[in-house]
Protein backbone atom coordinates (compact mmCIF):
# COMPACT_ATOMS: atom_id res chain seq x y z
CA UNK A 1 0.00 0.00 0.00
CA UNK A 2 2.89 2.34 0.72
CA UNK A 3 6.12 2.70 -1.17
CA UNK A 4 9.51 2.68 0.41
CA UNK A 5 9.76 6.44 0.85
CA UNK A 6 6.30 6.78 2.33
CA UNK A 7 6.96 3.89 4.73
CA UNK A 8 10.16 5.43 5.99
CA UNK A 9 8.39 8.76 6.38
CA UNK A 10 5.62 7.13 8.40
CA UNK A 11 7.98 5.37 10.78
CA UNK A 12 10.28 8.39 11.24
CA UNK A 13 8.40 10.01 14.17
CA UNK A 14 8.51 6.77 16.17
CA UNK A 15 12.17 6.23 15.34
CA UNK A 16 13.02 9.81 16.31
CA UNK A 17 11.28 9.32 19.63
CA UNK A 18 13.20 6.09 20.23
CA UNK A 19 16.48 7.78 19.35
CA UNK A 20 15.96 10.85 21.52
CA UNK A 21 14.29 9.24 24.52
CA UNK A 22 15.93 5.82 24.60
CA UNK A 23 19.09 5.42 22.51
CA UNK A 24 20.58 8.81 23.38
CA UNK A 25 20.01 8.46 27.17
CA UNK A 26 21.29 4.87 26.95
CA UNK A 27 24.47 6.04 25.25
CA UNK A 28 24.87 8.88 27.71
CA UNK A 29 24.49 6.44 30.62
CA UNK A 30 27.38 4.41 29.20
CA UNK A 31 29.52 7.50 28.64
CA UNK A 32 28.76 8.91 32.08
CA UNK A 33 29.66 5.60 33.77
CA UNK A 34 33.19 5.73 32.33
CA UNK A 35 33.72 9.49 32.78
CA UNK A 36 35.51 10.45 35.99
CA UNK A 37 34.28 13.90 36.89
CA UNK A 38 36.86 14.59 39.59
CA UNK A 39 39.86 13.90 37.37
CA UNK A 40 38.12 14.95 34.15
CA UNK A 41 39.23 11.83 32.28
CA UNK A 42 37.89 8.45 31.17
CA UNK A 43 38.44 5.40 33.35
CA UNK A 44 37.01 2.73 35.59
CA UNK A 45 36.97 4.99 38.69
CA UNK A 46 33.18 5.06 39.05
CA UNK A 47 33.07 1.28 39.05
CA UNK A 48 35.73 1.00 41.77
CA UNK A 49 33.87 3.49 43.92
CA UNK A 50 30.57 1.74 43.21
CA UNK A 51 32.07 -1.58 44.27
CA UNK A 52 33.59 -0.07 47.44
CA UNK A 53 30.33 1.56 48.49
CA UNK A 54 27.77 -0.89 47.23
CA UNK A 55 29.28 -4.36 46.75
CA UNK A 56 26.88 -5.70 49.40
CA UNK A 57 23.91 -4.18 47.56
CA UNK A 58 25.05 -5.58 44.22
CA UNK A 59 25.09 -9.09 45.68
CA UNK A 60 21.87 -8.42 47.59
CA UNK A 61 20.08 -7.37 44.38
CA UNK A 62 21.38 -10.38 42.51
CA UNK A 63 20.37 -12.85 45.24
CA UNK A 64 16.90 -11.32 45.61
CA UNK A 65 16.15 -11.23 41.90
CA UNK A 66 17.54 -14.74 41.27
CA UNK A 67 15.58 -16.15 44.21
CA UNK A 68 12.39 -14.38 43.16
CA UNK A 69 12.82 -15.57 39.55
CA UNK A 70 13.32 -19.16 40.73
CA UNK A 71 10.21 -19.03 42.90
CA UNK A 72 8.22 -17.47 40.06
CA UNK A 73 9.38 -20.31 37.78
CA UNK A 74 8.28 -23.04 40.22
CA UNK A 75 4.91 -21.45 40.97
CA UNK A 76 4.19 -20.57 37.35
CA UNK A 77 4.98 -24.12 36.18
CA UNK A 78 2.77 -25.52 38.94
CA UNK A 79 -0.14 -23.22 38.08
CA UNK A 80 0.10 -23.58 34.30
CA UNK A 81 0.69 -27.32 34.68
CA UNK A 82 -2.42 -27.80 36.76
CA UNK A 83 -4.43 -25.68 34.32
CA UNK A 84 -3.27 -27.97 31.50
CA UNK A 85 -3.24 -31.39 33.16
CA UNK A 86 -5.69 -30.96 36.04
CA UNK A 87 -8.45 -33.53 36.09
CA UNK A 88 -10.99 -31.72 38.21
CA UNK A 89 -12.82 -29.21 36.04
CA UNK A 90 -13.99 -27.29 39.09
CA UNK A 91 -10.48 -26.83 40.47
CA UNK A 92 -9.09 -25.88 37.05
CA UNK A 93 -11.79 -23.24 36.61
CA UNK A 94 -11.20 -21.91 40.14
CA UNK A 95 -7.44 -21.72 39.63
CA UNK A 96 -7.87 -20.03 36.24
CA UNK A 97 -10.04 -17.36 37.85
CA UNK A 98 -7.82 -16.96 40.89
CA UNK A 99 -4.24 -16.67 39.76
CA UNK A 100 -4.55 -13.66 37.43
CA UNK A 101 -5.60 -11.00 39.93
CA UNK A 102 -2.19 -9.37 40.53
CA UNK A 103 -1.40 -9.32 36.78
CA UNK A 104 -1.86 -5.60 36.10
CA UNK A 105 -1.60 -4.29 39.65
CA UNK A 106 1.20 -1.70 39.64
CA UNK A 107 4.33 -2.42 41.67
CA UNK A 108 3.80 0.65 43.84
CA UNK A 109 0.34 -0.65 44.80
CA UNK A 110 1.66 -4.18 45.39
CA UNK A 111 4.31 -2.68 47.67
CA UNK A 112 1.67 -0.82 49.67
CA UNK A 113 -0.49 -3.98 49.97
CA UNK A 114 2.51 -5.88 51.31
CA UNK A 115 3.46 -3.07 53.70
CA UNK A 116 0.17 -3.65 55.49
CA UNK A 117 -0.04 -7.43 54.96
CA UNK A 118 3.49 -8.43 55.98
CA UNK A 119 3.92 -5.99 58.88
CA UNK A 120 4.39 -7.26 62.42
CA UNK A 121 0.72 -6.52 63.14
CA UNK A 122 -0.38 -7.25 59.57
CA UNK A 123 -2.96 -9.74 58.46
CA UNK A 124 -0.51 -12.53 57.67
CA UNK A 125 0.74 -12.65 61.24
CA UNK A 126 -2.78 -12.27 62.63
CA UNK A 127 -3.90 -15.23 60.54
CA UNK A 128 -0.91 -17.34 61.64
CA UNK A 129 -1.65 -16.52 65.29
CA UNK A 130 -5.33 -17.40 64.80
CA UNK A 131 -4.32 -20.74 63.32
CA UNK A 132 -2.17 -21.36 66.39
CA UNK A 133 1.05 -21.50 64.36
CA UNK A 134 2.48 -18.43 66.11
CA UNK A 135 1.88 -16.60 69.36
CA UNK A 136 1.58 -12.79 69.43
CA UNK A 137 5.10 -12.72 70.93
CA UNK A 138 6.81 -14.74 68.22
CA UNK A 139 5.43 -12.75 65.27
CA UNK A 140 7.94 -10.81 63.23
CA UNK A 141 7.80 -8.26 60.46
CA UNK A 142 8.57 -9.61 56.99
CA UNK A 143 9.34 -6.14 55.69
CA UNK A 144 12.96 -6.89 54.84
CA UNK A 145 14.56 -8.85 51.99
CA UNK A 146 11.82 -11.47 52.37
CA UNK A 147 9.18 -8.80 51.81
CA UNK A 148 10.82 -7.75 48.55
CA UNK A 149 10.97 -11.36 47.33
CA UNK A 150 7.35 -12.01 48.32
CA UNK A 151 6.14 -8.84 46.57
CA UNK A 152 8.06 -9.68 43.40
CA UNK A 153 6.77 -13.25 43.34
CA UNK A 154 3.21 -12.11 44.05
CA UNK A 155 3.31 -9.62 41.20
CA UNK A 156 5.28 -11.58 38.54
CA UNK A 157 3.94 -15.15 38.92
CA UNK A 158 0.63 -14.44 37.13
CA UNK A 159 2.48 -12.95 34.15
CA UNK A 160 4.76 -15.96 33.64
CA UNK A 161 1.95 -18.42 34.44
CA UNK A 162 -0.24 -16.74 31.83
CA UNK A 163 2.44 -17.02 29.14
CA UNK A 164 3.09 -20.65 30.09
CA UNK A 165 -0.56 -21.64 30.22
CA UNK A 166 -0.98 -20.17 26.75
CA UNK A 167 1.99 -22.10 25.39
CA UNK A 168 0.88 -25.34 27.09
CA UNK A 169 -2.66 -25.03 25.75
CA UNK A 170 -1.25 -24.78 22.22
CA UNK A 171 0.75 -28.01 22.59
CA UNK A 172 -0.13 -31.09 20.63
CA UNK A 173 -2.23 -33.11 23.07
CA UNK A 174 -1.13 -36.32 21.36
CA UNK A 175 2.29 -36.38 23.06
CA UNK A 176 0.64 -35.84 26.43
CA UNK A 177 -1.93 -38.56 25.82
CA UNK A 178 0.77 -40.93 24.57
CA UNK A 179 2.86 -40.45 27.72
CA UNK A 180 -0.25 -40.76 29.85
CA UNK A 181 -1.18 -44.04 28.17
CA UNK A 182 2.30 -45.33 28.86
CA UNK A 183 1.51 -44.84 32.52
CA UNK A 184 3.36 -41.59 33.26
CA UNK A 185 2.37 -39.93 36.52
CA UNK A 186 1.16 -36.35 36.24
CA UNK A 187 4.29 -34.81 37.78
CA UNK A 188 6.53 -36.83 35.39
CA UNK A 189 4.26 -35.84 32.54
CA UNK A 190 4.57 -32.16 33.47
CA UNK A 191 8.33 -32.11 33.98
CA UNK A 192 9.42 -34.54 31.26
CA UNK A 193 6.89 -33.98 28.50
CA UNK A 194 5.14 -30.63 28.87
CA UNK A 195 7.75 -28.25 30.33
CA UNK A 196 10.55 -29.08 27.84
CA UNK A 197 8.21 -28.19 24.98
CA UNK A 198 7.35 -24.76 26.43
CA UNK A 199 10.88 -23.84 27.48
CA UNK A 200 11.09 -20.82 25.10
CA UNK A 201 7.97 -19.27 26.63
CA UNK A 202 9.15 -20.01 30.16
CA UNK A 203 12.60 -18.55 29.50
CA UNK A 204 11.34 -15.37 27.85
CA UNK A 205 8.79 -14.83 30.62
CA UNK A 206 11.48 -15.29 33.27
CA UNK A 207 13.98 -13.01 31.53
CA UNK A 208 11.38 -10.25 31.17
CA UNK A 209 10.55 -10.67 34.86
CA UNK A 210 14.24 -10.58 35.77
CA UNK A 211 14.75 -7.29 33.88
CA UNK A 212 11.58 -5.80 35.37
CA UNK A 213 12.54 -6.71 38.93
CA UNK A 214 16.03 -5.30 38.37
CA UNK A 215 14.54 -1.90 37.54
CA UNK A 216 11.73 -1.57 40.07
CA UNK A 217 12.38 1.34 42.42
CA UNK A 218 9.16 1.56 44.42
CA UNK A 219 9.17 -1.93 45.96
CA UNK A 220 12.61 -1.83 47.64
CA UNK A 221 12.10 1.82 48.64
CA UNK A 222 8.77 1.09 50.30
CA UNK A 223 9.52 -2.31 51.79
CA UNK A 224 13.17 -2.20 52.75
CA UNK A 225 15.25 0.90 52.18
CA UNK A 226 17.62 -0.07 55.03
CA UNK A 227 21.04 -1.49 54.30
CA UNK A 228 21.59 -3.68 52.42
CA UNK A 229 19.10 -2.65 49.78
CA UNK A 230 18.70 -2.94 46.02
CA UNK A 231 20.74 -1.16 43.37
CA UNK A 232 17.77 0.86 42.17
CA UNK A 233 17.53 2.57 45.56
CA UNK A 234 21.27 3.32 45.48
CA UNK A 235 21.01 4.83 42.00
CA UNK A 236 18.17 7.13 43.07
CA UNK A 237 20.12 8.04 46.23
CA UNK A 238 23.35 8.86 44.38
CA UNK A 239 21.41 11.20 42.10
CA UNK A 240 19.02 12.87 44.52
CA UNK A 241 21.46 13.31 47.39
CA UNK A 242 24.77 13.89 45.60
CA UNK A 243 24.00 14.56 41.93
CA UNK A 244 26.60 11.82 41.39
CA UNK A 245 25.59 10.64 37.91
CA UNK A 246 28.91 8.90 37.34
CA UNK A 247 28.45 6.38 40.11
CA UNK A 248 24.71 6.06 39.53
CA UNK A 249 25.39 5.17 35.90
CA UNK A 250 28.15 2.75 36.90
CA UNK A 251 25.55 0.99 39.07
CA UNK A 252 23.13 1.13 36.13
CA UNK A 253 25.70 -0.50 33.91
CA UNK A 254 26.18 -3.26 36.48
CA UNK A 255 22.41 -3.82 36.36
CA UNK A 256 22.55 -3.97 32.52
CA UNK A 257 25.41 -6.44 32.80
CA UNK A 258 23.48 -8.75 35.12
CA UNK A 259 20.39 -8.79 32.90
CA UNK A 260 22.60 -9.07 29.82
CA UNK A 261 24.34 -12.13 31.23
CA UNK A 262 21.02 -13.82 31.90
CA UNK A 263 19.76 -13.11 28.39
CA UNK A 264 23.05 -14.23 26.87
CA UNK A 265 23.00 -17.48 28.85
CA UNK A 266 19.51 -18.16 27.53
CA UNK A 267 20.43 -17.40 23.93
CA UNK A 268 23.55 -19.57 24.13
CA UNK A 269 21.54 -22.42 25.58
CA UNK A 270 19.07 -22.05 22.73
CA UNK A 271 21.85 -22.13 20.12
CA UNK A 272 23.44 -25.18 21.71
CA UNK A 273 20.16 -27.05 21.59
CA UNK A 274 19.62 -26.07 17.97
CA UNK A 275 23.06 -27.21 16.89
CA UNK A 276 22.83 -30.45 18.90
CA UNK B 1 -4.70 -48.56 28.00
CA UNK B 2 -3.06 -49.77 31.17
CA UNK B 3 -5.09 -48.81 34.20
CA UNK B 4 -3.18 -46.36 36.35
CA UNK B 5 -3.04 -46.89 40.06
CA UNK B 6 -3.10 -43.50 41.79
CA UNK B 7 -0.45 -42.94 44.45
CA UNK B 8 -2.96 -41.23 46.68
CA UNK B 9 -6.63 -42.11 47.13
CA UNK B 10 -8.66 -39.65 45.12
CA UNK B 11 -10.49 -38.15 48.12
CA UNK B 12 -7.20 -37.30 49.83
CA UNK B 13 -5.87 -35.92 46.60
CA UNK B 14 -8.87 -33.65 46.12
CA UNK B 15 -8.50 -32.41 49.69
CA UNK B 16 -4.84 -31.61 49.18
CA UNK B 17 -5.53 -29.78 45.90
CA UNK B 18 -8.33 -27.89 47.61
CA UNK B 19 -5.98 -26.87 50.43
CA UNK B 20 -3.35 -25.69 47.95
CA UNK B 21 -6.00 -23.62 46.17
CA UNK B 22 -7.16 -22.16 49.47
CA UNK B 23 -3.58 -21.21 50.31
CA UNK B 24 -3.23 -19.53 46.92
CA UNK B 25 -6.50 -17.68 47.46
CA UNK B 26 -5.20 -16.44 50.81
CA UNK B 27 -1.92 -15.34 49.23
CA UNK B 28 -3.72 -13.49 46.42
CA UNK B 29 -6.58 -11.93 48.37
CA UNK B 30 -4.96 -11.53 51.81
CA UNK B 31 -2.96 -8.44 50.87
CA UNK B 32 -5.94 -7.01 48.94
CA UNK B 33 -8.25 -7.51 51.94
CA UNK B 34 -5.72 -5.97 54.28
CA UNK B 35 -5.56 -2.89 52.04
CA UNK B 36 -9.38 -2.67 51.83
CA UNK B 37 -9.64 -2.81 55.62
CA UNK B 38 -7.12 0.02 55.94
CA UNK B 39 -8.93 2.08 53.32
CA UNK B 40 -12.09 2.09 55.44
CA UNK B 41 -10.55 1.94 58.92
CA UNK B 42 -10.97 5.02 61.04
CA UNK B 43 -9.07 3.64 64.04
CA UNK B 44 -6.97 0.49 64.08
CA UNK B 45 -4.45 0.15 66.86
CA UNK B 46 -2.21 -2.78 67.72
CA UNK B 47 -2.99 -5.47 68.86
CA UNK B 48 -6.57 -5.37 67.51
CA UNK B 49 -7.06 -7.95 64.77
CA UNK B 50 -9.59 -5.83 62.93
CA UNK B 51 -10.17 -2.07 62.84
CA UNK B 52 -11.91 -0.67 65.92
CA UNK B 53 -14.05 1.67 63.84
CA UNK B 54 -14.82 2.14 60.17
CA UNK B 55 -15.77 5.24 58.30
CA UNK B 56 -15.22 7.65 55.47
CA UNK B 57 -13.36 10.40 57.35
CA UNK B 58 -10.15 9.71 55.41
CA UNK B 59 -12.05 9.52 52.13
CA UNK B 60 -13.32 13.02 52.79
CA UNK B 61 -9.73 14.13 53.37
CA UNK B 62 -8.59 12.46 50.16
CA UNK B 63 -11.43 13.80 48.03
CA UNK B 64 -11.37 17.35 49.37
CA UNK B 65 -11.47 19.45 46.18
CA UNK B 66 -8.21 21.23 47.01
CA UNK B 67 -6.49 18.25 48.63
CA UNK B 68 -3.25 16.71 47.38
CA UNK B 69 -5.02 13.58 46.22
CA UNK B 70 -7.46 15.36 43.92
CA UNK B 71 -4.60 17.34 42.39
CA UNK B 72 -2.57 14.14 41.89
CA UNK B 73 -5.57 12.32 40.46
CA UNK B 74 -6.14 15.21 38.05
CA UNK B 75 -2.45 15.23 37.09
CA UNK B 76 -2.46 11.45 36.58
CA UNK B 77 -5.51 11.56 34.30
CA UNK B 78 -4.29 14.51 32.23
CA UNK B 79 -0.85 12.92 31.83
CA UNK B 80 -2.32 9.53 30.92
CA UNK B 81 -4.62 11.02 28.27
CA UNK B 82 -1.79 13.09 26.78
CA UNK B 83 0.48 10.01 26.81
CA UNK B 84 -2.14 8.07 24.86
CA UNK B 85 -2.46 10.90 22.32
CA UNK B 86 1.31 11.17 21.85
CA UNK B 87 1.82 7.40 21.52
CA UNK B 88 -1.04 6.99 19.05
CA UNK B 89 0.19 9.90 16.93
CA UNK B 90 3.56 8.22 16.68
CA UNK B 91 2.58 4.54 16.75
CA UNK B 92 -0.29 4.52 14.22
CA UNK B 93 1.88 5.71 11.29
CA UNK B 94 4.68 3.41 12.45
CA UNK B 95 2.29 0.46 12.71
CA UNK B 96 0.95 1.24 9.26
CA UNK B 97 4.45 1.35 7.79
CA UNK B 98 5.41 -1.91 9.51
CA UNK B 99 2.24 -3.73 8.45
CA UNK B 100 1.55 -2.29 5.01
CA UNK B 101 4.66 -0.54 3.83
CA UNK B 102 7.75 -1.67 1.99
CA UNK B 103 10.34 -1.22 4.72
CA UNK B 104 13.91 -2.34 4.27
CA UNK B 105 14.95 -4.25 7.40
CA UNK B 106 11.45 -4.51 8.83
CA UNK B 107 12.43 -7.12 11.44
CA UNK B 108 15.24 -4.85 12.60
CA UNK B 109 12.78 -2.01 13.21
CA UNK B 110 10.46 -4.28 15.18
CA UNK B 111 13.43 -5.46 17.22
CA UNK B 112 14.53 -1.87 17.84
CA UNK B 113 11.17 -1.03 19.42
CA UNK B 114 11.54 -4.08 21.65
CA UNK B 115 14.94 -2.99 22.92
CA UNK B 116 13.77 -0.91 25.92
CA UNK B 117 12.34 -4.13 27.39
CA UNK B 118 15.81 -5.65 27.49
CA UNK B 119 17.35 -2.95 29.71
CA UNK B 120 16.43 -2.04 33.26
CA UNK B 121 14.40 1.09 32.54
CA UNK B 122 15.55 2.96 35.62
CA UNK B 123 19.11 3.42 34.36
CA UNK B 124 17.82 4.99 31.14
CA UNK B 125 15.19 7.11 32.86
CA UNK B 126 17.60 8.80 35.22
CA UNK B 127 19.59 9.98 32.20
CA UNK B 128 16.39 11.13 30.49
CA UNK B 129 15.82 13.24 33.60
CA UNK B 130 19.33 14.65 33.33
CA UNK B 131 18.79 15.57 29.66
CA UNK B 132 15.35 17.04 30.42
CA UNK B 133 16.87 19.10 33.20
CA UNK B 134 19.15 20.88 30.77
CA UNK B 135 16.16 21.45 28.46
CA UNK B 136 13.97 22.81 31.26
CA UNK B 137 11.56 19.87 30.87
CA UNK B 138 11.99 18.51 34.41
CA UNK B 139 8.99 19.11 36.62
CA UNK B 140 6.76 19.86 33.63
CA UNK B 141 3.82 17.96 32.15
CA UNK B 142 5.42 17.57 28.69
CA UNK B 143 8.50 16.03 30.34
CA UNK B 144 6.46 13.47 32.28
CA UNK B 145 4.27 12.70 29.25
CA UNK B 146 7.34 12.00 27.11
CA UNK B 147 8.96 9.72 29.68
CA UNK B 148 5.67 7.79 29.95
CA UNK B 149 5.19 7.68 26.18
CA UNK B 150 8.54 6.00 25.57
CA UNK B 151 7.52 3.22 28.00
CA UNK B 152 4.27 2.73 26.14
CA UNK B 153 5.84 2.97 22.68
CA UNK B 154 6.89 -0.70 22.50
CA UNK B 155 3.35 -1.86 23.10
CA UNK B 156 1.59 0.77 21.03
CA UNK B 157 3.83 0.17 17.98
CA UNK B 158 3.63 -3.63 18.18
CA UNK B 159 -0.10 -3.72 18.82
CA UNK B 160 -0.94 -1.25 16.04
CA UNK B 161 1.34 -3.10 13.61
CA UNK B 162 -0.54 -6.30 14.47
CA UNK B 163 -3.90 -4.55 14.16
CA UNK B 164 -3.13 -3.20 10.67
CA UNK B 165 -1.59 -6.50 9.57
CA UNK B 166 -4.82 -8.29 10.51
CA UNK B 167 -6.85 -6.18 8.04
CA UNK B 168 -7.44 -8.16 4.85
CA UNK B 169 -5.64 -6.36 1.97
CA UNK B 170 -8.29 -7.66 -0.43
CA UNK B 171 -10.83 -5.31 1.14
CA UNK B 172 -8.54 -2.33 0.60
CA UNK B 173 -7.89 -3.37 -2.99
CA UNK B 174 -11.61 -3.72 -3.61
CA UNK B 175 -12.22 -0.18 -2.39
CA UNK B 176 -9.28 1.13 -4.42
CA UNK B 177 -10.52 -0.65 -7.57
CA UNK B 178 -13.86 1.07 -7.18
CA UNK B 179 -11.96 4.33 -7.53
CA UNK B 180 -11.60 5.41 -3.91
CA UNK B 181 -8.60 7.67 -3.31
CA UNK B 182 -5.94 6.20 -1.05
CA UNK B 183 -6.82 8.29 1.98
CA UNK B 184 -10.50 7.42 1.63
CA UNK B 185 -9.57 3.74 1.61
CA UNK B 186 -7.60 4.27 4.79
CA UNK B 187 -10.36 6.29 6.46
CA UNK B 188 -13.29 4.09 5.51
CA UNK B 189 -11.77 0.60 5.34
CA UNK B 190 -8.41 0.15 7.04
CA UNK B 191 -8.89 2.37 10.07
CA UNK B 192 -12.34 1.10 11.14
CA UNK B 193 -11.17 -2.52 10.82
CA UNK B 194 -8.01 -1.88 12.85
CA UNK B 195 -9.82 0.25 15.43
CA UNK B 196 -10.38 -2.46 18.10
CA UNK B 197 -6.65 -3.19 18.20
CA UNK B 198 -5.80 0.51 18.33
CA UNK B 199 -8.25 1.04 21.18
CA UNK B 200 -6.71 -1.90 23.05
CA UNK B 201 -3.27 -0.35 22.67
CA UNK B 202 -4.63 3.02 23.82
CA UNK B 203 -6.10 1.46 26.96
CA UNK B 204 -2.87 -0.37 27.67
CA UNK B 205 -0.79 2.79 27.28
CA UNK B 206 -3.25 4.67 29.50
CA UNK B 207 -2.74 2.05 32.20
CA UNK B 208 1.04 2.11 31.84
CA UNK B 209 1.03 5.89 32.27
CA UNK B 210 -1.40 5.79 35.20
CA UNK B 211 0.81 3.29 37.05
CA UNK B 212 4.22 4.64 36.10
CA UNK B 213 6.43 5.41 39.11
CA UNK B 214 10.16 5.50 38.34
CA UNK B 215 10.13 7.90 35.39
CA UNK B 216 7.84 10.33 37.21
CA UNK B 217 10.04 10.01 40.30
CA UNK B 218 13.04 11.31 38.36
CA UNK B 219 11.40 13.68 35.86
CA UNK B 220 8.27 15.00 37.60
CA UNK B 221 9.44 15.62 41.16
CA UNK B 222 8.79 17.95 42.93
CA UNK B 223 6.38 19.92 40.75
CA UNK B 224 4.33 17.19 39.09
CA UNK B 225 2.88 14.68 41.55
CA UNK B 226 0.90 11.75 40.22
CA UNK B 227 -1.11 9.19 42.20
CA UNK B 228 1.73 6.61 42.43
CA UNK B 229 4.03 9.29 43.89
CA UNK B 230 1.33 10.41 46.31
CA UNK B 231 0.88 6.81 47.38
CA UNK B 232 4.62 6.51 47.90
CA UNK B 233 4.90 9.61 50.07
CA UNK B 234 1.77 8.76 52.07
CA UNK B 235 3.20 5.28 52.72
CA UNK B 236 6.55 6.67 53.89
CA UNK B 237 4.79 9.16 56.16
CA UNK B 238 3.15 6.13 57.77
CA UNK B 239 -0.33 7.25 56.78
CA UNK B 240 -1.85 3.85 56.14
CA UNK B 241 -5.34 5.11 55.37
CA UNK B 242 -4.39 7.68 52.75
CA UNK B 243 -1.90 5.24 51.17
CA UNK B 244 -4.52 2.47 51.05
CA UNK B 245 -7.21 4.72 49.57
CA UNK B 246 -4.77 5.88 46.88
CA UNK B 247 -3.78 2.25 46.26
CA UNK B 248 -7.47 1.37 45.86
CA UNK B 249 -7.98 4.17 43.30
CA UNK B 250 -5.04 2.80 41.28
CA UNK B 251 -6.12 -0.79 41.76
CA UNK B 252 -9.62 -0.50 40.28
CA UNK B 253 -8.60 0.30 36.67
CA UNK B 254 -5.92 -2.43 36.75
CA UNK B 255 -8.33 -5.11 37.91
CA UNK B 256 -11.07 -3.99 35.51
CA UNK B 257 -8.54 -4.14 32.68
CA UNK B 258 -7.48 -7.64 33.75
CA UNK B 259 -11.11 -8.83 33.72
CA UNK B 260 -11.89 -7.18 30.37
CA UNK B 261 -8.71 -8.36 28.64
CA UNK B 262 -9.34 -11.94 29.78
CA UNK B 263 -11.35 -12.58 26.62
CA UNK B 264 -8.49 -11.41 24.45
CA UNK B 265 -5.80 -13.39 26.25
CA UNK B 266 -6.73 -16.60 24.53
CA UNK B 267 -4.26 -19.43 24.30
CA UNK B 268 -3.67 -19.20 20.55
CA UNK B 269 -2.62 -15.55 20.85
CA UNK B 270 -0.25 -16.19 23.72
CA UNK B 271 1.36 -19.19 22.11
CA UNK B 272 2.98 -16.89 19.58
CA UNK B 273 4.89 -14.97 22.24
CA UNK B 274 8.26 -16.30 23.20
Amino acid sequence: MFGRKASLLLITPALTMMAVLFLFPLASSLASAFWQDAEARWGMGNFWRAWQFYSADILFSLVIVVLATALVAVLAVAIAGYLTLGESRLFVALLGWLYRWPLFIPFVVAAQLMRTFLAKNGMMNTALVELGLLTPFTTQSFLDWRGIVITFVWKQTPFVALLLAGAMAALDRATIEAARNLGAKRLRLLLDVVVPQVMPSLASGLILSFVTMMSVLSVPMMINAENPTMLTVDMAWRINAYGDYGMANALGLIAYAMTGLVAWGYLRQGLKEKSA
Amino acid sequence: MTPRRPVLPSALRATLTGLALAALALAVFGPLTNMLLWAFAETWYFPAKLPQSYGFAFWERVFRPQGNAMISLGNSLVIAVLTVVVSLLVAVPAGLALARGRLPGRALFLFLFLLPQAFPAIAVQMNVARIFYSLGLNGTFPGVVLVHAIQGLVFSVWISAAAFAAVDPALEEAAANMGAPRFTVFRTVTLPLALPGLIASAIFVFLISLDEFTGTFFVGVPDVTTLPLLLYSAALEGNYQIASITALILLVPSVVFMLVIQRFLKADVLARIG
